[in-house]
């Protein structure tokens, strides 16, 4: 057995019979055109070949339409365009007029410097293009040569194996037969990664010369995660594989059906799926994981771990990019929130007998405003790019959201005052975690666009329970009624007064906790974008008349224990 | 003439998908029309082009368009920048 190392760059197992790539190759002959005639012909020929390839993949979106994904029409299209572009057109016939080059060299020389144009760009993305440049070129070529590109036959479970595999390759398959690819070159953004993980057929690049010593009818194993290719493994290792492969399948079908199934209870309730993120690296698996949008961004994690404060400028292009890449769903950014158990080493947090009801959060925000005012800046500035909504974090009653609204003001009237475009009517809402602001949830309502329960440290603070001390933690438990008490009150009155209220803190994502937060009126979770599913399972199997039920008996028992005993025979 | 400027709005920058879609755009017209990016300026007839100027997100670009239709194109254009490019 070979065990052959790449990079993993779509999921997935499989188990089957090695098959390589054929490519035909163009070589330059160096023959020189002698007369015009000459020329003219070679102008003739190779306009032909553009026509024809053209009249191909026109010919290859029409008969497989059907079949073709929005992807592989995509890669089609983009590949009309490049053959057809007057720039690759006016190169190859001034080589052909003014050098003498005939069809075949011209060409050749013509796509091998657009190749390399793209290969010498910086972005990882448009170097990958190159592969898309070559492969147009292949297909004038081949046309140029009348070569017919046959779709080839191959046995149901082939593993592909090639150097590199163009668009036009992978579209050529009839892919039902192919159980995977393994190749020499690419990455993670080239398209037959995009295209394996479209048809979520497992795919390993980047394998390098090792693949080499592999031969056609090899029996082959694919970890499209682990990026591992395994040549002629023992059955021992077979055995291993094939039970990883059912569990992937199982896993996988379970996510799927899921994934785009709306979060709708039973009679009809629209539920909204957020995800809490800390940083752009987490915004993928919202999407895999069918979340839609942001509940709660923790900007804190930008300030710690770093030498000062970021300046506005850095958290800008930071917000910019991930409200760029919300696509106008949902994204709520929280002011940061320090202090507590986060410290900073550039800002001399003094050491209190008690930092959770210390210098924390929003009144380190208010007492330093120049730490502050270049967050809210940062944020309005990123506010043009996406449905971008603030929050501030442990307000504890009016007059602190008052201050804290003021200073986004002023932040507002800097930006205008330099002309720098923000949303002036960006949704402003607070985290409700600090007793006192639940309470008085009736009278922050008037003044917030929205809430955001923080059931952690609304938790603590109810109960008066130091959440990092183990000898306590036992009497740390967000189904004390007190704090259901709490979070049904902080609901209540949100819907009273017409504002929405949603949840960021770890009991939105309790299944244990679903279906009574449901019955006591909330509409919005936000959880980490790995519990999705299972909390969207519960929704989709419940009915509201239920949920109410369930909330009506939970506010007849009067301990937590009681109140988990009954959820968990539900 | 009529010149407008856009900030791409696209994380990623303006991709291959974008790119193809915003020159088949532009041959719909009559009108002669480029995109300038600096002093550098291209065609919109040319895919090429295009992709070789590696348009980030965020980067400014002004698009100048020449011609008898070219307030149509204008419209259109605007369509793409502020509304299609983001779905795309």
């Amino acid at each position: 057995m070979k065990e052959i190392k790449g990079i993993g760059v779509s999921p997935g197992i499989s188990i089957g019979k090695a098959r390589w790539l054929n490519k035909m190759k163009g070589v330059a002959t160096g023959v020189l055109l002698q007369n015009e005639e000459g020329i003219l012909e070679a102008t003739i020929l190779f306009e032909t070949a553009i026509r024809l390839s053209v009249e191909e993949i026109e010919a290859l979106l029409e008969e497989r339409n059907a079949s073709l994904s929005e992807e592989e029409m995509a890669i089609l299209e983009i590949q009309v365009e490049l053959i057809t572009d007057p720039q690759l057109n006016d190169d190859v016939l001034a080589l052909i007029r003014v050098d003498k080059k005939n069809a075949n060299d011209a060409l050749l020389e013509v796509i091998a410097s657009l190749v390399k144009l793209f290969e010498s760009m910086e972005d990882e993305y448009m170097r990958a293009r190159s592969a898309d440049m070559k492969d147009a070129g292949d297909r004038i070529w081949k046309n140029l040569h009348k070569h017919q590109t046959s779709l080839q036959n191959y046995e149901p479970g082939t593993i592909i194996i090639a150097q590199e595999l163009a668009p036009s390759d992978t579209i050529g398959m009839d892919l039902r037969y192919i159980a995977g690819f393994a190749t020499q070159a690419g990455s993670s953004t080239a398209h037959t990664a995009i295209i394996a993980r479209a048809k979520g057929m497992p795919a390993v690049v980047g394998c390098g010369i090792a693949l080499n010593d592999v031969k056609d009818g090899a029996l082959l194993i694919l970890d499209g995660k682990a990026g591992e290719v395994y040549c002629n493994p023992d059955n021992e290792i077979i055995e291993i594989f094939r039970e990883k492969q059912a569990r992937f399948i199982r896993l996988n079908e379970e996510q799927k059906q899921l994934k785009n199934v709306p979060a709708i209870t039973t009679d009809g309730t629209k539920i909204t799926l957020l995800a809490n993120i800390g940083g752009v690296d987490d915004l993928e698996a919202i999407n895999d994981n069918g979340g839609e949008g942001v509940g709660l961004f923790r900007t804190e994690l930008l300030f710690m771990e770093r030498a000062s404060f970021p300046s506005e400028d850095e958290q800008f292009e930071l917000y910019k990019q991930v409200a760029l890449r919300s696509k106008g769903r949902p994204l709520i950014i929280r002011t940061m929130d320090l202090g507590g158990d986060k410290d900073l080493p550039y800002f001399d947090l003094p050491v209190e007998q008690n930092p959770f009801l210390g210098y924390r959060a929003i009144r380190i925000c208010l007492d330093r405003p120049d730490v502050f005012l270049a967050q809210l800046k940062a944020i309005l500035r990123a506010s043009v790019f996406g449905d971008v909504r603030i929050m501030f974090p442990m307000i504890s009653g009016a007059q602190e959201l008052r201050a804290a609204k003021s200073a986004l003001e002023d932040a507002k009237r800097l930006l205008a005052g330099s002309g720098i475009p923000f949303n002036a009517q960006i949704k402003t809402g607070i985290m409700i975690e600090v007793p006192s602001a639940a309470i008085t949830a009736d009278i922050l309502a008037k003044e917030a666009d929205f809430f955001s329960i923080g059931t952690n440290d609304l938790c603590q603070y109810t109960l008066a329970v130091d959440r990092m001390n183990s000898k306590i933690s036992y009497l740390y438990d967000p189904f004390d009624p007190a704090v259901l008490r709490l979070i049904g009150f902080v609901l209540d009155q949100a819907a009273k007064h017409g504002i929405p209220a949603g949840m960021c803190g770890e009991l939105a994502g309790d299944p244990l906790a679903t279906k009574l937060l449901l019955g006591m009126g909330l509409r919005d979770f936000s959880m980490s974008a790995a519990t999705i599913p299972a909390i969207k399972k519960i929704i989709i199997s419940a009915s509201l008349e239920e949920a109410k039920r369930v909330y009506e008996t939970v506010k007849q028992m009067d301990n937590s224990e009681t109140i988990k005993a009954y959820l968990k025979g539900l | 003439m009529i010149v407008n400027n856009y900030t791409i709005m696209a994380a990623q920058g303006l991709h291959a998908r974008p790119a193809a879609a915003l020159v088949k755009l532009a041959k719909t017209y009559k009108s002669a029309i480029s995109l300038k990016k600096g002093d550098q300026e291209v065609r919109l007839n040319s895919l090429l082009n295009l992709l070789s100027l590696a348009l980030k997100g965020g980067e400014v670009i002004s698009i100048v368009i020449e011609g008898e239709d070219e307030e149509e194109a204008a419209a259109a254009i605007d369509r793409f920048f502020n509304e299609e490019l983001k779905g795309l």
